[in-house]
């Protein structure tokens, strides 16, 4: 078995049950980190923001990157155009610990994913089904998220692909054994993958929940929806009061099943971003890359 | 007697454990806030890898720190990974963090860089013998105080050391199929044990 596969998998163990943060500067890394993100998401706009400007969205300044590498002693992931495998031979360049293929960019390639076996450290890309993620997984992906649907505040994306996923997993867990290759060629995927999750009910790798998560409601909900850790982007930093919002989602993450502690975790912790419904938008991320 | 171990799990790979102490016959309790500490009786602590910085910080939030730091002062065996070892540390080198402070070690965070130079390796564990270990933007052991053991040495720097009650772990043995670390964390509860009985006898 790829020794660094294991080890880039290994990593993404490591970061479940905790928070990833979206951050646009190395003060917010701080005010991230002091919150308690287990990793932060280094990267020029937020989604909102790159909704909001529109136009073609790239790879950070690498510049950027490095005084966020800088500014905290936690992991730092960083974002590259889907298929765009020049992007990532970069941020692997500058020792970046997690490269996130992400829909939210612009795409570089609207039919190839990059090859994230021909890379030493470990990539996270979106899923809004378990084909997509199986797909994923094969192309060497160490971590899935869903895909959500960024930048909004709205949760019902996540919610409608963490569902699927999780789904489509139980479906094929009361498969019998000689039903499982039309299963690999329905859903476009290796059968040794459909056999995986036949045999463990759940993906190889660790999944956590995405896109348009605001509150800490959001992030318990995804949780008792199976997802193993969230990614907050817009949600933090377009708030009223970040530092303490994102200190509450930390914990709500911990604590998903206590709504005891969810209520006063709810309580008085600023504006939540104003955000946007999903047939208000125009543009689905969550279409790129599929 | 089947053993409980609490595990804290408020952040990390605490479910890689819970299952590594199962398949050897242990019963776990995840630590996620003050009930269940004080609804429970532990035989020992797992204190798991992840970020010590949350793990740190959410210890005081949900004000399980003082509760668990009585129970290592009183003697209760924990076993500390990565993370954890950072907890249990006297110094953080390059950090000025100071958790539980209870074990005479000065360890380096992120001593071998970012998850490039995260590795596998096989080494020697002294009463084990060779096991497989997983770094994964792991620590190492800088200098060791009083009353320290070494229990394992990697490219000269110290990686798993043990001081009493008190057992921790640069690498990851949960991360692995070798259960034989969690094996000797049981035998230390096995002695822990006895010896509270001879105490009350």
């Amino acid at each position: 078995m790829n020794k660094r596969y294991e080890l880039n998998k290994n990593l993404a163990q490591m970061l479940k049950g905790g928070v990833i943060m979206d951050v646009t500067t190395p003060e917010q890394a701080r005010i991230a980190e002091e919150a308690g993100a287990c990793a932060v998401m280094a990267l020029e706009r937020i989604p909102a923001d790159i909704r909001a400007a529109g136009g073609v969205s790239r790879m950070s300044d690498p510049l950027m990157i490095k005084s966020i590498q800088d500014a905290v002693s936690i992991p730092v992931m960083a974002k590259v155009r889907i298929g765009h495998f020049v992007e990532a031979q970069v941020l692997q360049e500058i020792d970046i610990d997690f490269i996130d293929e992400s829909e939210v960019l612009s795409p570089a390639d609207d039919t190839f994913h990059i090859d994230k076996t021909k890379f030493d450290i470990p990539f996270v890309c979106g899923a809004k089904d378990l084909g997509e993620a199986l797909r994923r997984i094969e192309e060497g992906a160490s971590m899935i998220r869903t895909k959500g649907e960024p930048g909004t505040g709205d949760i019902i994306q996540a919610v409608r692909h963490m569902r699927k996923i999780n789904q489509q997993i139980r479906q094929i867990q009361n498969l019998r054994d000689d039903e499982l290759f039309n299963t690999a060629k329905v859903l476009e995927v290796n059968l040794d993958l459909v056999k995986f999750i036949h045999r463990h009910g759940k993906l190889p790798v660790v999944n956590f929940a995405a896109g348009g998560i605001a509150t800490p409601a959001d992030a318990a909900l995804m949780m008792q929806l199976g997802a193993e850790g969230v990614f907050v982007g817009s949600g933090i930093f377009k708030s009223g009061n970040p530092a303490k919002r994102a200190a509450a989602i930390v914990k709500a993450v911990t604590n998903y099943n206590n709504p005891k502690l969810l209520a006063d975790l709810s309580e008085d912790i600023g504006e939540a971003m104003i955000g946007i419904n999903e047939q208000e938008i125009d543009l689905l991320m969550a279409q790129r890359g599929i | 007697m089947i053993k409980t171990i609490g595990v804290l799990a408020v952040q990390g790979g605490f479910i890689e454990h819970i299952a590594m102490l199962n398949k050897l016959g242990a019963h776990c309790i995840e630590i996620r806030n003050k009930t269940d500490l004080v609804t429970n009786k532990f035989d020992g602590l797992v204190f798991p890898g992840g970020e010590s910085t949350v793990i740190g910080k959410l210890l005081k939030e949900l004000d399980l720190f003082d509760k668990l730091h009585e129970m290592i002062l009183e003697g209760l065996p924990v076993f500390g990974t990565c993370a954890g070892m950072i907890l249990l540390a006297k110094k953080i080198i390059n950090d000025s963090h100071i958790y539980f402070g209870d074990m005479n070690i000065q360890v380096r965070r992120n001593a071998y860089g970012k998850q490039s130079g995260s590795f596998l390796t096989h080494g020697d564990f002294k009463g084990i013998g060779q096991i497989p270990m997983t770094f994964i933007r792991a620590p190492y052991i800088e200098n060791i105080l009083d009353s320290v053991e070494v229990l394992a040495v990697v490219d000269q720097h110290i990686v798993a050391a043990r001081q009493n009650n008190m057992i921790v772990t640069s690498f990851h043995p949960e991360l692995t199929y070798d259960l034989r670390v969690h094996e000797y964390f049981l035998i230390m509860i096995d002695q822990h044990i006895i010896k509270l009985k001879n105490y009350t006898t």
